[in-house]
C-alpha cells in the first residue's frame, strides 16, 4: 500500500511536487534563520563574554553584591594562588584575572597644570608579554591609531576621548582613582593608541593598561577584581557554566565573609539572563511561524488536491477502505512530501548557512552606536540543532495541512458514493 | 441454491424538508449464488438506493437486508467496509480509474486491501485481465485507453478479489452500442464461469436483453419479478 501510494506521489506532480517546493522553501529559510540567529545571538553572547562577563566570574562576595560599580576596596587577595588552583581544577578552561576601575584622566600642559580632564572607565588587563587578552576581546581591528603598549606605563584610549581631550600619541596621562585601601591614587601613563568600539558606553572613556601597571597605580599587590573563565574552543553553555559554577561555590563561598569568593555564571552578570533565554527560545518562536505559515498553505494545497482526488477517495472507500485508513494513508503522503521536502530544504539551507558562517554580513557601518557590546560582523552559526530543526516545520506543517484538508473524507456520506461517482 | 441477499420487507426514508421522501416502500426480495439480474425501471424508481444498501453503502430505514449472513442495518461502519473489501465488487456509471496508476496498478488496488504477497496479487490481477481481454495493456494509463476498455478494466477492478456479488450501477450508460454489448458479454462470461452474482441498476434494454432475471421497480415498488428463461442475447 505505501508502495502504491508513493507511485502516486511521484507521478501525480501537483500531488507532490508543489508541496515539495512549498516545505523545502519554508524549510530552507528556517534552516537559515535558525543559523543565522544562532550565529547572531552567538556572537553577541560570546563578545559580551570575552568583554566583560567571562563565561563564568570569580569575584568576592562583596564585590559581586556592587558589581556595577567596581568596587575594588573588596578585591580578591592573593590571585597567584587562586589561578593556580582554578587551573588545576578546570584545566578545559581558560582563566584571567582583570582589574576594572573608575578615575578621572588629567592631561597636563607642559608646566604640569591641568590642560583637560575626563572621567573614564578602565581595564588592567594582561597586555604586555602575552596577546591573548588582545585576540579573546578582538582589539585589534579596534586599534585605530598607535600601538599596543609595549613596556609598563603605556596606556590605551579610546579614540573619542582621545580626541576630546586633544591628545597626541605619546603624551603623559595620570590617571586618579582611589587604592584599594581607599586612598587617593595618581599614577603616569604615556599614551600609546587609541581605540574605537562602536559602542558610545565604550567609545565615550576607556583606557586599557596592563594589569600590572593597574596593581602598582591602585596599590593591589597580587589582587584583582574579577578572574574570568572560558571554555577551552566551546562557546558559551548554560549548563555547563552552573555546574561549573556550583562546585567552585560549593567548596569556596561564605555567606558570611564578604572576601569569600563566589563564582558567577555568565547568565548571573548583568543582562546576559534575558539574552541567553532569549537566544534559546527565539528559534522556537521562528519555528512556530514557520509551521504556521506553511500549514495554512499547504492545508490549501491539499483541498486542491483533495478536490482533485474526490473521485479517488470515493473510491476507496466504495471499494472497501474505511475512512480512517483513508485519512491516515493522506496523513501518511503527507509525512512522505514533509520529509522529503525537509530533506531537501534542509540541505539548501545549510548550504547557504555555511556561506553566511564563513562569510558573514559587515554591518560596521549600520550599527555606529549601540548600548550593547555587539559584534560588527553578523555570521551564521550552524549547530547540531541546524540540522534536524527543519523537519520540524517541514513534516508538522505537511500532516497539519493535510489533517485539516482531509477533514473532508469524514464528511463523505458513503450513501453518495454511486451517485458521486456517477458524474 | 444459496441465498447470499436477502431483502425482508425494506422501506426506506429520506428526509425532504420537514417530512421524508420514501424511496423504496415494503420491498421484498432474494438473491441466490449465481444470478444475473437487473433492477429495472424508470428514473426515481429507486434502483440505485436498493443497490446501496444492498452494497452496504447505505441503511435501511425499516425492515432487514442481510448480504452474506450479515445485516447491513447493523454494521457498523467498519464491519461494512470491510463487507465490501472482502465480498463485494462495484461497477459504476462512469468508470473511476485512477488516472496516475496503470491498468494494472487500477486493478491490483482493492487487493492491497486484503493481505496477499506481490506475486499472489500479480497472478490474480493477469489472471483477472485475461478475463476481460486487456492483457495487452497491462502498463497503459487510463487515459490512453478507450471508453470500453476503461469499463473493462472496472470490471476487473470488480472482479479481481473474486467477490460473491457485482453491484453494477448503469455500466453501459457511458459506452456505445458495440462496446456495451462487449462488456455484458464479458460480465455474462464471468457469471457463468465463476458463479458470481451480478445484480445490475439499469433502464438500458442493452442490458436488459442479457438479464436472466428482471425485477420491476416503480415508484420504490416491486411490480414485477421474472425470471426469462432464455435470455435474447
Ligand atoms: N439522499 C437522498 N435524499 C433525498 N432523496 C433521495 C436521496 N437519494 C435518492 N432520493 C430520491 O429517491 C428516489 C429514488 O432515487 P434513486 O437514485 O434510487 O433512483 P434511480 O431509480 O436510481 O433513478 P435513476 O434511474 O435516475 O438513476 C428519487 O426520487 C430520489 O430523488
Ligand atoms: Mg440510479
Amino acid at each position: 500500500m505505501i508502495k502504491f501510494l508513493f507511485k502516486g506521489l511521484i507521478r501525480d506532480k501537483s500531488r507532490s511536487l508543489l508541496p515539495i517546493i512549498v516545505v523545502a522553501i519554508g524549510v530552507m529559510m528556517t534552516v537559515f534563520l535558525q543559523a543565522y540567529m544562532n550565529g547572531v545571538f552567538y556572537d553577541s553572547i560570546e563578545s559580551a563574554a570575552r568583554f566583560t562577563s567571562g563565561h563564568v566570574k570569580v569575584v568576592t562576595n562583596a564585590y559581586k553584591e556592587n558589581l556595577s560599580q567596581m568596587p575594588n576596596d573588596y578585591a580578591m587577595t592573593g590571585v597567584d594562588e587562586i589561578m593556580e588552583q582554578l587551573n588545576a581544577v578546570h584545566p578545559d578552561m581558560e582563566w584571567t584575572d582583570r582589574i576594572m576601575f573608575g578615575g578621572l584622566l588629567d592631561a597636563p600642559d607642559s608646566l604640569g597644570t591641568t590642560r583637560a580632564q575626563g572621567n573614564v572607565a578602565g581595564a588592567g588587563i594582561h597586555l604586555l608579554g602575552t596577546e591573548d587578552e588582545i585576540i579573546r576581546m578582538d582589539l585589534k581591528p579596534k586599534l585605530i591609531s598607535g600601538r599596543f603598549p609595549e613596556k609598563n606605563g603605556e596606556v590605551l584610549i579610546s579614540n573619542e576621548l582621545f580626541k576630546k581631550m586633544k591628545l597626541q600619541l605619546g603624551d603623559p596621562v595620570t590617571l586618579i582613582s582611589s587604592t584599594m585601601y581607599g586612598d587617593m591614587a595618581m599614577y603616569n601613563f604615556t599614551v600609546c593608541g587609541t581605540l574605537h568600539f562602536g559602542i558610545s558606553m565604550l567609545d565615550k572613556g576607556m583606557i586599557y593598561a596592563d594589569i600590572e601597571d593597574v596593581r602598582m597605580a591602585l596599590n593591589m599587590e597580587d589582587a584583582a577584581g574579577e578572574i574570568l573563565g572560558f571554555f577551552k574552543d566551546a562557546p558559551y553553555e548554560n549548563d555547563r557554566a552552573h555546574a561549573v559554577a556550583d562546585q567552585f561555590n560549593a567548596e569556596n563561598t561564605d555567606e558570611a565573609d564578604v572576601f569569600s569568593l563566589t563564582m558567577m555564571p555568565m547568565s548571573m552578570s548583568n543582562g546576559m539572563d534575558f539574552m541567553i533565554t532569549y537566544a534559546e527560545n527565539a528559534q522556537f518562536i521562528v519555528i512556530l511561524i514557520f509551521v504556521f505559515a506553511m500549514s495554512i498553505v499547504l492545508w490549501n494545497a491539499g483541498l486542491l488536491g483533495g478536490l482533485r482526488r474526490y473521485g479517488e477517495f470515493g473510491l476507496r472507500l466504495a471499494i472497501g477502505e474505511n475512512k480512517h485508513e483513508t485519512y491516515r494513508s493522506l496523513v501518511g503522503e503527507a509525512v512522505l512530501v514533509g520529509l522529503l521536502g525537509s530533506v531537501i530544504g534542509i540541505a539548501i539551507g545549510l548550504f547557504f548557512a555555511y556561506l553566511m558562517q564563513e562569510h558573514g554580513i559587515d554591518a560596521g557601518d549600520m550599527i555606529q552606536d549601540s548600548t550593547i557590546i555587539m559584534p560588527t560582523v553578523f555570521r551564521a552559526q550552524i549547530n547540531a540543532t541546524t540540522y534536524y530543526i527543519g523537519f520540524i516545520p517541514g513534516v508538522l506543517s505537511t500532516v497539519i495541512g493535510a489533517m485539516l484538508a482531509g477533514i473532508g473524507i469524514y464528511k463523505r456520506q458513503t450513501a453518495n458514493l454511486f451517485k458521486e461517482l456517477q458524474a | 441454491m444459496k441465498t447470499i441477499v436477502d431483502v425482508k420487507n425494506l422501506t426506506k426514508n429520506f428526509p425532504v424538508g420537514t417530512g421524508f421522501f420514501t424511496a423504496l416502500k415494503d420491498v421484498s426480495l432474494q438473491f441466490a449464488e449465481g444470478e444475473f439480474a437487473g433492477l429495472v425501471g424508470p428514473s426515481g424508481s429507486g434502483k440505485t438506493t436498493l443497490l446501496n444498501i444492498i452494497g452496504s453503502l447505505d441503511v435501511p430505514s425499516d425492515g432487514e437486508v442481510v448480504v452474506l449472513q450479515r445485516s447491513v442495518g447493523k454494521l457498523t461502519p467498519k464491519e461494512a467496509a470491510k463487507l465490501r473489501k472482502e465480498e463485494l465488487g462495484f461497477i459504476f456509471q462512469s468508470y473511476n480509474l485512477l488516472p496516475v496508476y496503470t491498468v494494472f496498478e487500477n486493478v491490483e488496488f482493492p487487493l492491497l486491501l486484503l493481505n496477499m504477497t506481490a506475486e499472489e496479487r500479480k497472478e490474480r490481477v493477469m489472471e483477472t485481465l485475461k478475463w476481460v481481454g486487456l492483457t495487452d495493456k497491462v502498463k497503459s494509463r487510463p487515459a490512453q485507453l478507450s471508453g470500453g476498455e476503461c469499463q473493462r478494466v472496472a470490471i476487473a477492478r470488480a472482479m479481481v478479489k473474486r467477490p460473491s456479488l457485482v453491484l453494477a450501477d448503469e455500466p453501459t450508460a457511458n459506452l456505445d452500442s458495440k462496446n456495451s454489448h462487449n462488456i455484458l458479454q464479458t460480465m455474462l462470461k464471468l457469471n457463468e464461469e465463476l458463479k458470481t452474482s451480478f445484480v445490475f441498476a439499469t433502464h438500458d434494454e442493452k442490458v436488459i436483453s442479457y438479464l436472466k432475471r428482471i425485477i420491476r421497480l416503480e415508484d420504490g415498488k416491486v411490480v414485477a419479478d421474472e425470471l426469462i428463461a432464455e435470455p435474447s442475447k
